[in-house]
C-alpha cells in the first residue's frame, strides 16, 4: 500500500516533534494508545491562560507513518486555535487531509483521542469544567 | 530513474535467477507442448523436459524421481498432503499434529478439517520457536494419522528438529509431513535421511519462478498415497490432475540444479552478511534477535528495535531497501505476528520486529548500505518516540495506564 504524499511529508518531516514540560500549569498533555497495540500518541498544548488560545503543540509518537503523520498535523492545526475551536477537531478532518485509507482510520481517531486528552488535562489543571469531553470516549 | 533498491526480504520470495530464466524461454513459443500429449514430438519433448526437471528436483533432496508431484506452489502442496492424507487414512483416524508457528496453509487447512471432523493438536513452541519433542509425542494418540511441522520458520527463519521429530513419528507409525518452502534449495533437506514422508516445497522461493511447487510423497517404506483434491485427467500418479506447467517446471528443475551446486557456498556467504547486520545493530541499545540462533536459516534474522514501531521504522527506508515487519498495522485486527507472539513475545516487541531476508544477489555494499539506512530509521524514530523518552528517564513501562483503544 502506497502511502499519500502528505502522509509521507509529515512523516519525512514531522513539525513540532518534542516535549514540552508537563508540570507546567499551563500545560496540557494527552497520551493515548498502548504499546502492545502498535500505536502510542502523546500530544501536548500550551494554552495563554488569559486568552485560552493554543501557543505552542509538541507531539511524539509511536506507530506507523500515518500515526506520526496525523499527530505532526494535529500540533500544526492545534497552534493558534482556542481550546473550544481545538476540541472540535474531527478525525474525519484528518482523514480527508492525509487521503489515509480505510485501514489506517484508527491512526486519525488515535489523534482525535489525543487532542481531546490534552485540552481535558489542561483544563483539569486549571479548573475548568471537562463535561464535554465525554464525547473523546470511543 | 528509480533507486537502487536492496532486496532483503528473499523469504517473501526470490528473483529468478537469469540462468532459470534461459532455460524456460524455449518452452513458451520454440516447444509449447503438452506433456500429457503422448502422439506427436511437441508432446514427447515437452514430457522429457518435464521429466528431466524431475530428476533436477530429485536429486536435490536425494529421493527417486517417481516421488516428486507437482503443483501450483507450496500452498497447494500443503493443502494436498494434509487433506490428501486425512482423506486416505480416514479408517485409522482423525487426529493430526501441528504447531503454532506454522504458515497460514498449514494452519488453515487443520482448521478446515476441523471442521469437517478431524481433531487437531497445536503444539506450543518454547521461547526460541522450538517445538518441545516431549510434547510431540505426548500429544500422539493412537488415533493421529500426521504430524505437520514446519522444517525452517518463514519468519523468524529457525530449523525444527527433523531427524528427531522423524524418530518419535516412526515409533509411533505416524506419517511425518514438512512444509520446507523455506528450506529447500538454501540448506541441504534430505527427507528420506530424517524420516519426512511427504514434503511440501515451491519454487519461488529457490530462484525458480512463481506458480510452481511440488510435494514429495514417499513410494517406499512406507508408500504413501494421498486423495486428489483435484478431479480431472489423473496427471501426476493420479494425485494431481491438471495441465502441467511445463515452462515453470523446466524453470524449477534448473533452480534445484543450481542450487544443489551453489546452496552451500551461497549459505556460507550469506550467513556472514546475515552475522555482520546483527552484529551492527546490536550495538545499538534495546535490540532483541527473535528465535534460537543456533539452529536457523543462514540467511535470515528477525529482529526487535524496541520502542519503534516496524511499520514506521520501514517507512524510514522503505525508498531504497525491502524487508517485512512482524507488525501488521495494516489489518484490521492490528496484531502482531502471531508467530512471535507464539514465541512468547510481547506484543510491543512483536510490533517492534523486522525480518531481514537475503539471497543470492545480496552484494556486502548493500548490507553495508542497509546497516547505515537501518541504523538512522530506528534513531529518527527512537526521537520521535514518547515510549523510548519513558525508557530513557527510567520510567517502568509496565505501570504505566495505557488507554487502550
Amino acid at each position: 500500500m502506497a502511502y499519500s504524499e502528505k502522509v509521507l511529508d509529515h512523516f519525512q518531516n514531522p513539525k513540532n516533534v518534542g516535549t514540552l514540560d508537563k508540570s507546567r500549569k499551563t500545560v496540557g498533555t494527552g497520551l493515548v494508545g498502548a504499546p502492545e497495540c502498535g500505536d502510542v500518541m502523546r500530544l501536548q498544548i500550551e494554552v495563554d491562560p488569559e486568552t485560552q488560545m493554543i501557543t505552542d503543540a509538541k507531539f511524539k509518537t509511536f506507530g506507523c507513518g500515518s500515526a506520526i503523520a496525523s499527530s505532526s498535523l494535529a500540533t500544526e492545526w492545534l497552534k493558534g486555535k482556542s481550546i473550544d475551536e481545538a476540541v472540535k477537531i474531527d478525525n474525519m478532518d484528518i482523514v480527508e487531509e492525509l487521503a489515509l485509507p480505510p485501514v489506517k482510520i484508527h491512526c486519525s481517531v488515535l489523534a482525535e483521542d489525543a487532542i481531546k486528552s490534552a485540552i481535558k488535562d489542561y483544563k483539569q489543571k486549571n479548573g475548568i469544567a471537562v463535561a464535554e469531553t465525554a464525547e473523546a470516549v470511543h | 530513474m528509480q533507486n537502487h533498491w536492496i532486496y532483503l526480504d528473499n523469504n517473501a520470495t526470490t528473483p529468478t535467477d537469469p540462468r532459470v530464466v534461459d532455460a524456460m524461454l524455449p518452452f513458451f513459443y520454440q516447444k509449447p507442448g503438452n506433456a500429457a500429449s503422448r502422439n506427436h514430438p511437441f508432446g514427447w519433448e515437452a514430457e522429457e523436459a518435464v521429466d528431466y526437471a524431475r530428476e533436477q528436483i530429485a536429486q536435490l533432496l536425494d529421493v527417486d524421481s517417481k516421488e516428486v508431484i507437482f503443483t501450483s506452489g507450496a500452498t497447494e502442496s500443503d493443502n494436498l498432503a494434509i487433506k490428501g492424507v486425512f482423506e486416505m487414512y480416514r479408517r485409522k483416524g482423525n487426529h493430526i499434529i501441528t504447531a503454532k508457528t506454522e504458515h497460514k496453509a498449514v494452519l488453515d487447512t487443520c482448521d478446515h478439517l476441523e471442521k469437517l471432523g478431524a481433531e487437531v493438536t497445536y503444539l506450543d513452541v518454547k521461547e526460541d520457536g522450538l517445538i518441545d519433542l516431549a510434547e510431540l509425542e505426548a500429544a500422539i494418540r493412537p488415533t493421529t494419522v500426521l504430524v505437520s511441522i514446519m522444517w525452517a520458520n518463514n519468519e523468524t527463519g529457525v530449523i525444527q528438529p527433523m531427524a528427531e521429530i522423524g524418530k518419535i513419528c516412526e515409533k509411533h507409525g505416524v506419517l511425518f509431513m514438512s512444509d520446507a518452502t523455506q528450506a529447500v534449495g538454501k540448506i541441504r533437506v534430505n527427507p528420506k535421511e530424517v524420516g519426512v514422508h511427504l514434503l511440501a516445497f515451491t519454487s519461488h522461493k529457490m530462484y525458480g519462478p512463481k506458480g510452481v511447487g511440488a510435494l514429495y510423497v514417499s513410494r517406499k517404506n512406507p508408500r504413501v498415497k494421498v486423495t486428489a483434491q483435484m478431479d480431472g485427467g489423473g496427471h501426476e500418479r493420479g494425485m494431481r490432475s491438471g495441465t502441467l506447467n511445463v515452462p515453470g517446471i523446466v524453470g524449477f528443475g534448473k533452480a534445484a540444479e543450481i542450487a544443489r551446486l551453489e546452496m552451500e557456498e551461497d549459505a556460507k556467504r550469506l550467513s556472514c552478511l546475515r552475522d555482520k547486520l546483527e552484529t551492527s545493530f546490536k550495538e545499538m541499545e534495546e535490540v532483541y534477535i527473535n528465535g534460537n540462533t543456533q539452529h536457523r536459516m543462514p540467511h535470515v534474522t528477525n529482529i526487535s528495535f524496541k520502542h519503534v514501531e516496524g511499520e514506521g521504522l520501514m517507512m524510514t527506508f522503505n525508498q531504497n531497501i525491502a524487508v517485512s515487519s512482524g507488525s501488521a498495522c495494516t489489518s484490521a485486527s492490528l496484531e502482531p505476528s502471531y508467530v512471535l507472539v507464539a514465541l512468547g513475545l510481547g506484543d510491543d516487541l512483536a510490533h517492534s520486529s523486522i525480518r531481514f531476508s537475503l539471497g543470492r544477489f545480496t552484494t556486502e555494499e548493500e548490507i553495508d548500505q542497509a546497516i547505515e539506512m537501518v541504523k538512522k530509521g530506528v534513531n529518527h524514530m527512537r526521537d520521535l518516540s514518547p515510549i523510548w523518552e519513558m525508557y530513557k528517564e527510567g520510567v517502568d513501562l509496565s505501570t504505566v495506564q495505557w488507554s487502550e483503544h
